[in-house]
């Protein structure tokens, strides 16, 4: 049972900085999900705390030790790999038993864990069986419980689910977090999907460019986004952003989208909102589902105007609806029923209580 | 129903009309006439000179008379012909067993050499193998030399030697071996890096996770993964080695009294030699139960482990 921290973490490879200093604290139990594009450098971050690739500079601690030094068989952590790196010559026992057959683990002690593994990840079928003899999901249970088997302090995971098809996939998130209630070790996950991190994480830390954009509960990224990128990132379709310009008139505040729409902010906001006045590079954010039909008893911060669709979508539960402000395209989601046509006027109302004022600048949201 | 019966009936005449015409349009016949050449090829190349051998090997010294197996009889006999099977196997099992080893061992070696450089070593390693194998053979023949032997010269300050490098059995036994294993390591060098290439990197990294220290990943994974290349290329070497000619030919020519004689080279020596083709031709056919058995034991393995993995 065990904490990782991380502290100043920096990667170089020859020329490339593939992490810039990264400080994250995981806690025992925990179950963290690093989330970012490709190429941002999480399972770079990943391998450095599973001790695959050297550190370039800072610490890494694995239950308050550091760990710089220590080689990865003796970093007492398991990993599961995106290809599962399953060992082909071996069947699915010796598989399992492997990293506890070189820690001389007895026999009976060896049989007892791998049965119990098996059976948590309803694999015991499947226990004589060589690797190429098991489906995608077989194999990906497998390799889960290589890693249960060894009772590590750590489990990692690199982007385990992307080679299963997407009803699997879904499948196999629930049973990880399953698994995770279970067992209760402390996991880093890493994943490009965003919703795989929404729905697996207790905390989610979404990474861009070798840094961490921010940290935080699923919830908290999704309502609370601290920059852009996470604003942009988290959330699917993605928030819709508009240049706007934030005008004061009198005590109430306004975003203007265009000549002719302009929303006013909520009263709760123009205190925080008011240093930003006439500020030029600002955008206003506003999630789809925040953007919907209009409704016979509006609430306070809910403001109606008309607009033009160029596309609807239909998904069944929704319908996806979009048009253009001066050019750019918008998104929002309307009830299927609320007779959205194509290229015909409807009237939407967005909710400004969730609306986000972000500075392209500094690409923080204000 | 009733048409399609009439159909039928109405082909099948015309079919014993022109038996010719059908056997020719059969699937099997074309296949046996597009295989044809192969065939006879095969059977000039192979089965000619097979069958010429063993006649030959059935006629006495003169070549006037056929004895049966008065030849094998006659061989049974003499304790040279013994000599000879245990030298081959002797010298083939070990050289093999050498081969393989250094092959394994330099692979890793040049496998942990970075990107480039790799390269040029794999290149220079393969140089003894590239050599035609007579030349190359030449040159340990004059580093063994009784009078001007480098080795010898190179021993002398140390107060070893002077050794008879060609000159006494046991030694000349390890010569041939040592030249063997120089000229054929390469070869194992080669094929073991390229099964090596094949384990996928994530295996190690999978291991080591799991606990495996360097050697262990060697053992647990390595091994196991390189098993059908280790095997393969053992026997195909086992075969080569078992019927080597050159090599004892140039160095020892079978001497100190015939006791590094191979087959290859024995029959030589008795059939062109002292004139007793029959003999010789006896002799050399011994190697093809031997070699068959080899031959089998790969084919049966490759076909095996190919429909395995
Ligand atoms: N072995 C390597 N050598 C050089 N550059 C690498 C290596 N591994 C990763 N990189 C670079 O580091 C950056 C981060 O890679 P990675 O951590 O794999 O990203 P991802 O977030 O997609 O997992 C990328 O720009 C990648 O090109
Ligand atoms: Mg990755």
């Amino acid at each position: 049972m065990a904490q990782v921290t991380l502290r100043k973490v920096v990667k170089k490879y020859d020329e490339v900085l593939a992490v810039r200093g990264i400080d994250l604290d995981i806690m025992d139990k925990e179950f963290v999900v690093l989330v970012g594009p490709s190429g941002c450098g999480k399972s770079t971050t990943l391998r450095m705390i599973a001790g695959l690739e050297e550190i370039t500079d800072g610490d890494i601690a694995i239950g308050g030790d550091v760990v710089n030094d220590v080689p990865p068989k003796d970093r007492d952590i398991a990993m599961v790999f995106q290809n599962y790196a399953l060992y082909p010559h071996m069947n699915v026992y010796e598989n399992m038993s492997f990293g506890l057959k070189l820690k001389r683990t007895p026999k009976d002690i060896i049989d007892q864990r791998v049965r119990q593994a098996a059976q948590i990840l309803d694999i015991t079928e499947l226990l004589d069986r060589k690797p190429k003899q098991l489906s995608g999901g077989q194999r990906q249970r497998v390799a889960m419980g290589r890693a249960i088997v060894r009772d590590p302090k750590v489990f990692l995971f690199d982007e385990p689910l992307s080679n299963l098809d997407a009803k699997l996939r879904v499948q196999m998130r629930t049973e990880i977090k399953k698994v995770h209630q279970k067992v209760r070790t402390t996991t880093v996950y890493v994943t490009h999907d965003q919703i795989e991190a929404m729905t697996l994480a207790d905390r989610v830390v979404v990474m861009n460019g070798g840094n961490i954009e921010q940290v935080g509960p699923p919830n908290e990224l999704y309502h609370s986004p601290k920059t852009k990128f996470v604003a942009g990132f988290i959330g699917s379709p993605a928030m819709n952003m508009v240049p706007c310009q934030l005008e004061a008139s009198g005590d109430a505040l306004k975003v203007r989208l265009s000549d002719t729409l302009s929303l006013a902010v909520p009263a709760s906001r123009t205190a925080r909102y008011r240093p930003h006045v006439g500020k030029p590079g600002l955008l206003f954010g506003l999630r789809p589902e925040h953007l919907t039909e209009t409704r016979p008893h509006l609430e306070a911060d809910m403001q109606t105007f008309d607009v033009k669709l160029d596309v609807t979508e239909p998904m069944g539960m929704e319908t996806l609806v979009y048009f253009a402000i001066n050019g750019i395209d918008i998104c929002g989601r309307v009830n299927p029923n609320a007779g959205a046509r194509e290229s015909q006027t409807m009237k939407l109302c967005a909710d400004m209580a969730n609306m986000h004022l972000i500075d392209d600048k500094t690409e923080q949201v204000l | 129903m009733a048409d399609t019966a009439l159909r039928v009936s109405a082909a099948s005449s015309a079919d014993k009309r022109s038996g010719l015409q059908k056997l020719m349009q059969r699937k099997s016949t074309i296949a046996f006439l597009m295989t044809l050449p192969l065939i006879v090829l095969i059977f000039t190349l192979v089965a000619y000179p097979a069958g010429y051998a063993l006649y030959l090997a059935m006629l006495n010294k003169a070549m006037t008379k056929f004895v049966w197996f008065k030849n094998f009889d006659f061989l049974f006999s003499r304790d040279t012909f013994w000599m000879v099977v245990w030298q081959s196997c002797l010298f083939a099992i070990s050289a093999v067993v050498f081969k393989a080893f250094i092959g394994f061992v330099v692979a890793h070696l040049v496998n942990n050499i970075p990107g480039k450089k790799q390269r040029k070593w794999r290149g220079m390693l393969l140089v003894p193998w590239v050599i035609p194998a007579a030349m190359s053979t030449l040159s340990w023949l004059w580093l063994f030399d009784s009078s001007y032997s480098a080795f010898n010269w190179l021993l002398e300050p140390l107060g070893i030697g002077p050794i008879p490098w060609l000159g006494e059995t046991g030694w000349a036994r390890f010569c041939v071996i040592l030249v063997n294993v120089w000229i054929g390591a390469p070869f194992f060098m080669i094929m073991y890096l390229a099964a090596l290439k094949s384990v996928p990197e994530q295996l190690h990294e999978a291991a080591e996770i799991d606990g495996a220290s360097w050697w262990q990943r060697i053992w647990y994974i390595n091994l196991p993964m390189m098993r059908n290349i280790i095997a393969i290329t053992a026997l195909f070497s086992t075969i080569l080695t078992f019927a080597n000619f050159d090599i004892v030919r140039v160095l020892t020519r079978g001497d100190p009294l015939n006791t590094t004689h191979l087959f290859a080279t024995w029959a030589f020596r008795l059939g062109i030699e002292s004139g007793d083709i029959p003999l010789g031709a006896a002799v050399s056919l011994f190697m093809v139960p031997i070699l068959a058995v080899g031959a089998t034991i790969i084919l049966r393995d490759i076909n095996k482990r190919g429909s395995e993995v």
